[in-house]
Order: structure tokens, then C-alpha cells, then sequence
């Protein structure tokens, strides 16, 4: 391992980090000594083979592992600027959900109104007054360029909508809890090409307000849209850097195996 | 030259002697799969000819019923009375008996299947939930003769003491028992539709902060909403059949009225009076109870239909 210090890369303030992070499903240790730094606004990609620990890292962010017994995480992900640990179980995983949304593999509305699916977070937290939800879902559909193809049937269920547009919803739906950090795992694998440039498209403008992690496994999507990358292996974090910097002049072995395609 | 002889033409290589059996034993394969398939055919048969020939026979003996009783005087009269002198025959006093009895059991059977279904599907711990369900099988496998007596000797004593002279026999008793009956039913089927809804549903309310109660009732429930409703329409289907429970615990006399209060007989309750010998084959009572039965058919027929047509749309939205 290399002797360099992930964060001192980064050249951004920091939104989040990961310090000797490890994860355990039962028996399985999945995550290992994972330093991973997450500089603010900007896109910050996950590479690696399947089974590398990727989406097990992305959903430590917002403790979704909490969900099904047997998992523990060990070391810490602090948050900034308040600098807490957010895998401490003395957080709330409700309030760190709160903060830090997150866009699926396969879009995933829920069986509701396209109105009442972008509500959804403000719901939860027992927001009630109309006008207010009103301004936010315009708000957030207008932020994930759903609302000139949606504002003339908010009440229509989400299922009607397209695979690409479902999708924008759910981007709609993390936009309108107002987050800190967007989770996204493999959000374009279920999409046509046409829809992951739209797709693309709109993580690029929703950097400018919001830091992002993102979940991918296909590397020319990780080149075009994130600042910085991740390359993950066997559950380690093998190399972090600029992302025109590590597709270009990886600094590792294994790093430049997996780029040029050599496995994977 | 044909392909399928070029094929075996190239090389010598050993997949070509089994692409020689396989030709020649073409036609005793298709043999084979046609056979299979005709078994299967009768078997699938069977049971839609059953049906059938119930119905048909139902309607053939109902036929001569209503050759000697109007159709209208049959459902519209209040009067039930095939063992008098000067007989009558108006169904309502049956059907409110069997409306009355079923309804209660709902009451009883669908908040209370609901509840179960979602305690097991969304928030009882798994292991949990592999002890609890064994005993609600139980509960379903519990001949309804035993329910009956249950009702009799048990529920009805412990209501007279909360309800001052109330009779020996109920249609409230044997709509209580009748409930607890069909609980399982309504629980399993509504569990199964909550269970069908995909876990990454669950997983997008949890990830924008929402408790599990938030994501049961607004995520989950919405989303197995069409399957909930056919548990309770196949539950109250089964109440409306059923038989032991409300001739023993709810009285054999036919009774117009609406107050579960009052024993009452339902028309499974009749069929089976009348089929135990009451009255002698061949009469015009004794025909009367495939024209009840008929009606009963009927009934269950459609609140089955409903149920399976509200089932099967859970599976087209997934």
C-alpha cells in the first residue's frame, strides 16, 4: 500500500472521509482499512470488478447496512463540518438518511403520484403544509429536468413514466430533502444510452450544489463525469486520485490493469 | 446436401455419434412428450370437469325447485318455513343469516389477518417469524367442527356473561369463531402480496429517512394494496361457505333479522338440516336446497373471482 495520505490529494475542502474504515457482513470482512477521502462539491467516482466492495462502501454513507442484522461496521466515516462519525451507533441512522440521499441501480419510484414520490422526503420528516411541498417539488423537478415533461400531470402515477424519466424522479425525490451528499449506485445500468446522458448531464449540474459519490462500473462514465476516482479491489481501497490523473498515469499495477481492460 | 447432414459430416468427433441417436430417437421422444402431456391434460381436466358437473347438477335440480316456487317469491320473500303445512319459500332469512355471520367474521378476520401480515412481512425479526407462522397454520388446520363446539361451549358462555340474556345460540358467537377461522387465510394471502413487493422499494423510503412503520404504511401497503384486498375477499368467501361453525354455535332456525344477537340459520346451516334427513327426498324441500346452493355457489363464485382478478394485478405492476 502506498505510504500517501488519500486526503492530501484532494485539493477541496473536505464533505466527508472514511478513516480505517472496515465492514463486516457476519463473518465476512468485505471492507478493509478503507481511507477514502470525499471532497466537497465535486463527483467523486467508485471503480472497481463486481464484488470489490464498491456499493458496500457507497451504502455505509447513509447506514442502509443497518437494515438487515449480522452487519457491523468498524472505524470511522466522519462528516463534515461537523466532524462526526456517522457510523457511530450513537448516530441516528434516520438523520444521516436525512442528509445523505441516494439514487438506485434500478429506478425505484414508489407506488404513488409523481407529486407524492418527490414529497416523499418532506413527508417523512411531517411536513404537511401544500404550499410549501408545492414549491419544493417544482423546485426539485425543475433541478433534475423533469418538470416540462411532468408539470401537467403531477397526479399521474409514477409507473407511467419512462425508465429514464423514473429515474429522474428518483433524482427529483434525493434533490427535494434538500441532502448533503447524493449516494449514486449504478444509477444509468438499467438505462438506455441515450437516457444515462441525460442522466450524466444532470449529476454535472447537481455538483454545483451537492458532493457526490458515485457507484460505477463502467469507466468511461466514471472519466466523463467525476473529479476524483476510487479504484477498488478485493475490498480495498487500492488507489485514489484525480480522475485525470489516474486514467491516464495510474499509479498501481493493478490500477492500470483494470483500466485497460486487462480484467474486470 | 442438408445442414443437418453436414453437421455430422464434420470430423469424426464423438458429438456426431450422439447426433446419430438423437435423430433416430426423434420420434419416440415426441411419442414420449405427447403421452406426458395428455396425463397432464386429463389432470387439469378433472378438476374443471368437477366444477362443471356441479354446477349442472346444481342447476339441474334446481330446475325443478323453481318449476313448483317463483324465482321472485325465492329471493324475495322473508319467510322460510319448508317444514310447515302451508310451506314458504323466501331465501332472505338464510341469506341475512349467512351476510350477518360473514360480516362479523370480517370484523374479526380482516383487521386482525392485516395486522398479522404486516407484523410478519415487515417488522417481526425473521426468526421470529418462522416460530410464529407454524402456529397460524395451525390455527388454519383446526378441523371447523372443533371451532363449532368452541363457539357453543366456550364464546358463547363468555359472551352472556358481558351480554344478559343472550341465547344459548348466536350468529355474534359463531361470527367471532368464524373470524378467528379464517384469520390465517387472510393473513397468509395479504403477507404473500406484502412480501411480493420488491425489496429495493423498501430500501428507496428507508434511504430518504423514513421508519419502518412510515415504509410499511406508505410504500408497502400502497404497493401490495390490490393483493390486501383479495385476502380479504378470499377470507370472507370462506366465511360465507362455511358450514359446522354457525349450524352448531348460531341455530338451525330461520330468522329474519340483522341483530347478531338472535340465532339464525345460514344457508349452509340449512343444507345441512335438510340433508340430515328432515325432509323426504324428492319433495319440493328437499329440492330446495340445491336452489339455496346454487345461490351459494354464486356467491363464493364471485367474491373468488374478484379475489384472483385483485391478485393477479399485484403482479402486473412488478
Amino acid at each position: 500500500m502506498s505510504e500517501q495520505n488519500n486526503a492530501t490529494i484532494v485539493s477541496e475542502p473536505l464533505k466527508a472521509e472514511t478513516r480505517k474504515f472496515n465492514f463486516y457482513y457476519g463473518d465476512n470482512h468485505a471492507l478493509k482499512n478503507v481511507d477514502l477521502p470525499v471532497a466537497e462539491r465535486m463527483v467523486t467516482a467508485l471503480i472497481g470488478p463486481s464484488g470489490c466492495g464498491k456499493s458496500t462502501l457507497l451504502r455505509s454513507f447513509n447506514r442502509m447496512h443497518d437494515l438487515y442484522p449480522g452487519n457491523r461496521y468498524e472505524g470511522e466515516i466522519r462528516l463534515y463540518p461537523d466532524d462526526v462519525n456517522l457510523v457511530s451507533p450513537a448516530v441516528d441512522p434516520i438523520e444521516i438518511r436525512m442528509r445523505i440521499s441516494m439514487v438506485f441501480q434500478k429506478p425505484n419510484p414508489f407506488p404513488k403520484t409523481i407529486f407524492e414520490n418527490v414529497a416523499y422526503g418532506l413527508m417523512v420528516r411531517g411536513e404537511k403544509r401544500r404550499s410549501v411541498l408545492e414549491e419544493k417539488v417544482e423546485e426539485a423537478l425543475r433541478g433534475a429536468a423533469l418538470w416540462e415533461e411532468v408539470k401537467d400531470r403531477l397526479d399521474d402515477l409514477a409507473f407511467n413514466l419512462s425508465g429514464g424519466q423514473q429515474q429522474r424522479l428518483c433524482i427529483a425525490r434525493a434533490l427535494a430533502a434538500d441532502p448533503e451528499i447524493i449516494l449514486f449506485d449504478e444509477p444509468t445500468s438499467a438505462l438506455d444510452p441515450i437516457a444515462t446522458a441525460s442522466i450524466e448531464e444532470l449529476i454535472a449540474e447537481i455538483k454545483e450544489k451537492v458532493t457526490i459519490l458515485i457507484v460505477t462500473h463502467n469507466m468511461q462514465q466514471a472519466a466523463r463525469i467525476s473529479d476524483y476516482t476510487a479504484f477498488m479491489y478485493l475490498g480495498e481501497l487500492v488507489e485514489f486520485g484525480r480522475t485525470d490523473e489516474l486514467f491516464v498515469r495510474p499509479r498501481k499495477k493493478q490500477t492500470e490493469d483494470y483500466i485497460t481492460g486487462r480484467f474486470g | 446436401m442438408s445442414d443437418a447432414m453436414t453437421a455430422t459430416e464434420t470430423g469424426g468427433s464423438p458429438s456426431s455419434l450422439y447426433l446419430d441417436r438423437i435423430r433416430t430417437m426423434r420420434h419416440v421422444r415426441n411419442g414420449k412428450e405427447r403421452v406426458i402431456e395428455a396425463i397432464l391434460f386429463v389432470a387439469a381436466f378433472c378438476a374443471v370437469a368437477v366444477t362443471v358437473a356441479i354446477v349442472a347438477i346444481l342447476l339441474y335440480e334446481a330446475s325443478t325447485f323453481f318449476a313448483h316456487v317463483s324465482l321472485v317469491e325465492f329471493l324475495t320473500g322473508t319467510e322460510w318455513t319448508p317444514l310447515f303445512e302451508r310451506a314458504s319459500y323466501g331465501m332472505l332469512p338464510l341469506l341475512v343469516g349467512t351476510v350477518v355471520t360473514s360480516f362479523i367474521a370480517f370484523v374479526v378476520a380482516g383487521p386482525l389477518g392485516f395486522l398479522i401480515a404486516m407484523y410478519l412481512s415487515e417488522f417481526a425479526p425473521p426468526k421470529l417469524a418462522e416460530v410464529l407462522k407454524p402456529f397460524l397454520e395451525l390455527l388454519a388446520g383446526v378441523p371447523t367442527i372443533v371451532y363449532g363446539y368452541f363457539a357453543l361451549l366456550f364464546v358463547t358462555p363468555l359472551l352472556q356473561k358481558i351480554i344478559p340474556g343472550l341465547p344459548g345460540f348466536n350468529m355474534l358467537s359463531a361470527g367471532l369463531v368464524m373470524g378467528l377461522m379464517i384469520v390465517p387465510y387472510v393473513a397468509s394471502v395479504a403477507e404473500d402480496a406484502m412480501r411480493a413487493v420488491p425489496m429495493a422499494l423498501r430500501e428507496g423510503s428507508y434511504a430518504m429517512g423514513a421508519t419502518r412503520f412510515q415504509t410499511a404504511m406508505w410504500v408497502v401497503l400502497p404497493a401490495s394494496f390490490s393483493g390486501v384486498m383479495a385476502a380479504f375477499v378470499l377470507g370472507i368467501s370462506r366465511a360465507v361457505g362455511e358450514t359446522m361453525i354457525v349450524a352448531i354455535a348460531a341455530g338451525q332456525q330461520p330468522n329474519f333479522t340483522f341483530d347478531p344477537r338472535e340465532p339464525a340459520a345460514t344457508i349452509t346451516a340449512y343444507i345441512v338440516q335438510v340433508a340430515m334427513g328432515d325432509l323426504p327426498h324428492g319433495s319440493i324441500g328437499y329440492q330446495s336446497i340445491f336452489a339455496v346452493g346454487l345461490v351459494l355457489v354464486v356467491i363464493t363464485l364471485v367474491f373468488n373471482l374478484i379475489g384472483q382478478m385483485l391478485r393477479r394485478r399485484i403482479r402486473e405492476v412488478y
